[in-house]
């Protein structure tokens, strides 16, 4: 899984699949509580893309057998809404569990029934089994879909459930249990015939033994050490002499380092790519691959990206390891639906990594181009039926591409959480072939209580092509305002060459902005139409701001202009502009270009949709000011500049720069969040780097540090309390 | 003798050639000879016989001076202080070429320590006044100039202002002031004091006629502070102006005080503990920008209706955000702001006094292009409550509304009077009372929605429908009653025991809108994201109601 790949704290050279101490490793900066995938997301309009040609593969979708009656869903969020949306398309009844802050949250209304499952912190909550098996009795629901996270690989639950007689949509308990321990899924694995990563579990000894482990291996070779951590005593090797030489070194390097020279040999994947099959198995023995769905695209372990399929696979490959998945499943007497995780080398050699006993995240693009209703077969395998579908009856039908849409700040390691009220939202639902689940609605609060991710944005396309397209469209017309969003982030992915042309990795991220992500870089064409836009959009609010309705009794003079002078500044640097204007449609000279902008200048949307030049363009106005200070959001990144009148602007170089505060003697939240520990108090002196307190913010923690090194003044936050983002912690001398 | 006088009284215009003749320009006129006198009273002779291009030229030499101000040294200084020239100013606020100036050759008359002296006179003196245009409408507009005497106010100054006030009250247009004084003029004594009196009275004669809006754009210090006090917005510029009675120095002469200029007096002190301003822009640019903004919301006078603009939000547009804002809890909090917000055209609402008694939110926003005022308690500050400041906050706002015929909408969250000695010593009763005043004497259109909360005497207060109140809605969220469940049980069932029952009980009788609405005291319950679309539709209605209030010379409102 791929919560086990550091692809941040590491060189990306040295990245390996040696997963436990690498995961170990990046825990020591911020660590997960709760692994990606037990992430609960949102949704709430549930579009299905239309996907014509997927209907006939799955003709149990016009009838439905007989299954339960009630089912409870024991998650929150998008998940929840989404297992809602299939029921009630069988005409089940569902239940949903809450905790009090989420006693009106879309999956809540969505509900036939609802439930209160304790306060906010998931423990208390929707991890709470007592409370969700009392919940589960007063409703008399046959059925539970645990979603994923929380108790969705839970054995406790799932025994439970069994033991009162309720289903259990998701495999049985001793297939849970095998797939959930890492060293048993190995062997299992191996058993199975199923390809994992070659390695010597021993120490390496000598630089011959070295040598022969390595041949036996196969190059390349990781050579590291045994108490490693950081990089530190750490070589690939790819043929003997790099092996005897990174024996050499390593080992000198982890005696320096852990005072422990012992070292490991396994292989080393080069450019690993993530990339999973969906499995489907009855508890008939019948097991079905969907597929793969390729997960390479990562910050933090978690997945951002995702699509189906894969550019990477040849049929032979996928073939091969949709059969591997199809053995392991078997072999632990899966049922339901199940992910099998791997890695691909650059070779197409791939390893087994984990099975994932539940309903993946990304779920949605398996369903797209296979059209199978994941949820439904789950329920119908759940029921006792056994798999309407054979392996030759599952299709690929298409692209479908999948973005994370999550409410954090891309600027910031690749996205830090941020929480809000959405004071403005609106999900690109009028595009074709967009599907976005989503378990929020305008006005929900994205609290630090549970995952940050706002909704799966999956969009469809006969071609790769056009799917990546679609894509830009909806995450252009997608508005999100009073959360600070990733859809800068998402949006340079899914248009940088690289990805266009397939050749990602999970270090794509940091191999792409290894000084961390900037935003959209604009070309000078690029600028030219941002500027010419918000131009435009100036001298059309200020038309606006002129007109009157009624009669006047002072008559208001007229003013009858047809060219304006502007200047409009961007990143400091100011550009003269020139607008005349027909009607709807603007002509900016700008940059010694000319610029026809045209668009219905509805100042009252958030979307602006422009022609320049008669290109479409789908801008968005983020804030307008009446100092002229425009805040649009063009190719997904938001650009600030400020529109004034050559006067105006000439004028505001007198005015004073204000100076910022001295940062480096406070210390202010990054994030919101709660704090969970303060290391000082006042009178205390601090040395530069030393842990102030540390904030957990959904679910990472965050060491706080000085920024010098002085005496603490003061004191503002003690531990169990919730700050808000740029709320001051601690005071300085 | 007659020679002495011709050269005396010719003085004057000789003083109007003084950079043309050079040096002899320089001549004082107090040290000048009789003889210089007919030297000059020739020369002069000569002028006036080439023609009448020698006055042009005196008038185009006067304007020029006069654009100048205090000079480009004065000027460079006032630049390097962040702060644009009186002319910059009003040239940014007003529309390009609208500028129309009035008194532009007056001149101090002081005669007193050397102030007579030709190189201490600038025409216009230390103020420049006229009309233009913002956004098409006429406003009158004075702009004090630093670089002139500080600004000071001499007896001239102060006339120019009033004459641009006078005609403003006569043609009914707002009057916006941008003050930027170092104080009295000194040198002239009483005829200061005497000018800052005629301001006075003017700004009180114009109070309720036209809106009068006071800019502070640098020091305003003495007496002068209360030209803007009087005004009915003043606003201010971060970190240049300043606005107190006596400066540091005698502050602490006086009360030993030690405190800077920005702390007795800056924008922060008066937009978030004296109250004294209403908002507070990052700089001279934005100051002025905004104004233009903002002065878009008002009508030019007491005779005109509030302004309706082209808008393009619908007014029929749903909220559904607005069925999940108010907490399920009643204890917990939720930002007023955030429903305004939503609500209003455009999501755009310009707050009043945003930093000070936050417990109330005021403002203008537009509803469906046309201006309304917003009066709103905040459950996130002090639970919504009343205290004086609040009162006194949202009293000034409420009768600014009613003076300039703006629709007042009125959201209610509020658990009561904040309880206390210091809001009793303080006054609460009579401050208090200043809010309900307000709202019971308005006559404009007059909507109230009740959110959460409406408790007690706060509820009365709150523009109920007791007040005149022409449409009161009640969200299904709403509980009118004296008090919450608990305080209210304690005292009908004193000592009793069966207390949490009894609570129980009151929740289920007066915790919802019913109460309030069998007695027709709410005039609907109202689905929460449907309060736009009701709003905009009642004040169509609205925009023809006539209510008159029993004539009397003014009313005596507890002040």
């Amino acid at each position: 899984m791929a919560a086990h790949i550091s692809t941040l704290s590491l060189p990306r050279l040295l990245v390996a699949a040696k997963n436990a101490s690498l995961h170990a490793r990046w825990q020591a900066v911020a660590h997960s509580a709760v692994r990606y995938s037990t992430v609960p997301v949102p949704q709430e309009k549930h579009v299905w893309v239309d996907v014509g040609k997927s209907e006939g593969a799955d003709s149990s979708n016009l009838s439905f057998p007989q299954t339960f009656d009630k089912i409870l869903i024991a998650n929150r969020g998008e998940i929840a809404c989404r297992v809602m949306k299939t029921c009630r398309m069988m005409g089940i009844q569902t239940v949903a569990v809450h905790s009090d802050v989420d006693a009106s949250a879309v999956h809540v209304k969505m509900a036939d029934q609802a439930v209160c499952v304790g306060p906010a912190p998931t423990n208390q909550s929707y991890l709470n089994m007592d409370a969700i098996m009392e919940a589960v009795r007063s409703t008399g629901a046959q059925a539970v879909h645990p979603g994923y996270g929380f108790l969705s690989e839970n054995k406790e639950f799932a025994r439970r459930l069994a033991a009162e007689g309720v289903a259990f949509i998701g495999p049985d308990t001793h297939a849970i249990q095998a797939m959930g321990d890492k060293i048993e899924s190995k062997l299992i694995a191996k058993a199975a015939q199923v390809n994992t990563i070659p390695g010597f579990d021993g120490v390496v000894e000598t630089v011959e033994d070295a040598v022969r482990i390595a041949l036996d291996i196969g190059y390349p070779v990781m050579i590291k050490a045994s108490a490693g951590g950081g990089g530190k005593g750490m070589r690939i090797a790819w043929n003997e002499e790099e092996t005897r030489d990174g024996f050499r070194f390593s080992t000198q390097e982890a005696a320096s380092s852990f005072g422990d020279s012992r070292l490991l040999i396994e292989k080393f994947i080069d450019n690993p790519r993530h990339i999973e099959i969906q499995v489907l198995a009855d508890k008939h023995g019948n097991a079905l691959w969907l597929n793969e769905r390729e997960c390479s695209i990562q910050r933090r372990n978690q997945k951002v990206v995702e699509e189906a399929p894969s550019t990477f696979l040849d049929a032979d490959t996928r073939r091969a390891m949709g059969e591997q998945a199809v053995l392991l499943a078997q072999a632990v007497q899966y049922s339901s639906a199940g992910t099998v995780e791997f890695l691909v080398d650059s070779h197409k050699n791939f390893y087994f990594l984990e099975m994932n006993t539940r309903l993946q995240v990304e779920h949605p693009i398996t369903e797209l181009i296979t059209g199978l209703d994941l949820v439904q077969q789950m329920i119908r395998v759940a029921k006792g039926y056994p798999l309407l579908h054979k392996q030759e009856d599952i299709p690929i039908n298409g692209w479908a591409i999948e973005s994370r849409v999550y409410a954090e700040d891309p600027y910031k390691s690749f996205g830090l959480p941020s929480i809000g009220r959405l004071s403005q939202y609106q999900e690109p639902l009028n595009l074709s072939n967009v599907r976005v689940d989503s378990g929020i609605s305008e006005g929900s609060d994205i609290s630090i209580y549970y995952d940050p991710m706002i909704s799966k944005l999956v969009t469809y396309g006969a071609t790769r092509a056009e799917a990546l397209s679609k894509m830009e469209d909806a995450l252009d017309n997608y508005v999100i305002r009073g959360v600070t969003h990733n859809i800068p982030l998402l949006r340079e992915i899914i248009t940088h060459p690289r990805f266009i042309s397939g050749d990602i990795s999970t270090n794509f991220l940091p191999e792409v902005y290894p000084d961390g992500f900037k935003g959209h870089q604009l070309t000078a064409g690029g600028q030219r139409e941002l500027l010419a836009s918000a131009a435009a959009l100036h001298v059309s609010a200020q038309l606006r701001a002129q007109t009157f309705l009624g009669t006047l009794r002072v008559s208001a003079s007229s003013q009858e202009r047809r060219r304006w002078d502007l200047c409009v500044e961007l990143g400091g640097e100011r550009h003269p502009v020139v607008v005349s204007r027909t009607g709807q449609t603007y002509t900016v000279e700008v940059g010694g270009e000319s610029l026809v902008v045209s668009g219905e200048w509805d100042l009252a949307s958030p979307l602006l949709p422009l022609k320049i030049n008669n290109t479409p363009r789908m801008l968005q106005c983020l804030s307008r000011t009446a100092s002229g200070d425009i805040c649009l959001q063009y190719l997904g990144t938001s650009f600030k500049v400020r529109v004034l009148s050559p006067l105006a602007a000439e004028l505001s170089s007198f005015m004073p720069e204000k100076v910022p505060e001295d940062t480096s003697s406070i210390l202010r939240s990054p994030m919101p969040g709660s704090v969970v520990a303060v290391s000082v108090k006042p009178g205390d002196t601090v040395a530069e780097g030393q842990e102030i307190c540390v904030i957990e913010a959904m679910k990472m923690q965050n060491s706080m540090t000085a920024a010098k090194t002085g005496k603490v003044k003061s004191v503002h936050c003690k531990a169990g309390e919730t700050v808000g983002e740029g709320d001051l912690l601690v005071e300085l001398e | 003798m007659a020679a002495f006088t011709v050269a005396r009284s010719s003085s004057r215009l000789i003083s109007g050639f003084r950079t043309s003749f050079g040096g002899l320009a320089r001549v004082k006129h107090g040290v000048v000879a009789a003889t210089a006198s007919q030297v000059s009273l020739q020369q002069q002779c000569r002028r006036y016989a080439v023609g009448q291009l020698s006055v042009k030229e005196r008038i185009d030499k006067k304007r020029q001076e006069a654009l100048l101000g205090g000079g480009q040294p004065r000027i460079d200084a006032q630049h390097k202080k962040g702060k644009l020239t009186a002319r910059e100013r009003i040239e940014l606020l007003l529309d390009p070429e609208s500028f129309v100036e009035y008194d532009m050759f007056v001149e101090h008359r002081c005669s007193d320590f050397g102030m007579e002296q030709d190189r201490n006179k600038f025409p216009g003196d230390s103020v420049v006044t006229g009309q233009g245009r913002i956004n098409g409408r006429l406003v009158y507009v004075f702009s004090q100039d630093f670089t002139v005497f500080g600004g000071s106010l001499s007896g001239a100054h102060a006339q120019k202002i009033c004459k641009v006030m006078d005609q403003a009250m006569m043609v009914g247009a707002p009057v916006i002031g941008l003050n930027d004084s170092g104080g009295a003029r000194i040198q002239e004594g009483v005829e200061s004091l005497a000018g800052y009196a005629d301001i006075f009275l003017r700004n009180v004669l114009a109070s309720g006629v036209v809106p009068q809006i006071s800019l502070i754009m640098g020091p305003c210090a003495g007496g002068a502070v209360y030209s803007p006090a009087l005004t009915d917005f003043t606003f201010m510029v971060k970190d240049t102006s300043y606005l107190f009675i006596t400066g540091p120095d005698v502050v602490k002469s006086v009360t030993n005080e030690d405190v800077t200029q920005e702390e007795l007096g800056g924008a922060k002190t008066h937009t978030a503990v004296s109250g004294v301003a209403h908002y507070a822009f990052e700089n001279d640019v934005d100051a002025l920008l905004n104004l233009r903004d903002f002065f878009n919301f008002l009508p030019l006078s007491n005779q005109d209706a509030a302004p309706v603009m082209e808008s393009h939000d619908p007014s029929d547009r749903l909220v559904p955000a607005m069925d999940t804002i108010v907490p399920s809890e009643t204890t917990k909090a939720y930002d007023m702001l955030d429903i305004i917000h939503a609500i209003v055209d455009e999501k755009n609402f310009f707050e009043i006094m945003p930093s000070y008694a936050k417990n109330i939110v005021v403002g203008f926003a537009r509803m469906d292009g046309r201006t309304v005022g917003i009066v709103g308690n905040q459950p996130k500050v002090a639970s919504g409550c009343l205290d004086i400041n609040s009162s006194v906050k949202g009293a000034r706002f409420v009768r600014f509304c009613d003076a300039f015929n703006i629709p007042i909408i009125t959201f209610v969250d509020v658990p009561g009077f904040l309880p206390g000695t210091a809001q009793e010593y303080g006054g609460i009763i009579r401050h208090g009372a200043k809010l309900l005043y307000a709202f019971a004497e308005a006559t404009v259109p007059k909507i109230t929605i009740i959110t959460r909360k409406a408790y007690g005497g706060a509820y009365d207060v709150m523009s109920s429908k007791h007040l005149r109140g022409d449409v009161n809605y009640a969200w299904p969220s709403a509980e009118v009653a004296v008090m919450g469940a608990k305080g209210a049980v304690q005292i009908i069932f004193r000592g009793k025991d069966s207390q949490a029952e009894a609570e129980a009980e009151y929740v289920e009788k007066f915790a919802n809108p019913f109460p309030a609405a069998v007695r027709g005291f709410v005039d609907d319950i109202i689905e929460p994201s449907t309060t736009r679309k009701r709003i905009c539709r009642d004040l169509e209605v609205l925009a023809s109601k006539k209510q008159v209030n029993p004539w009397k010379k003014h009313a005596n409102m507890p002040l």
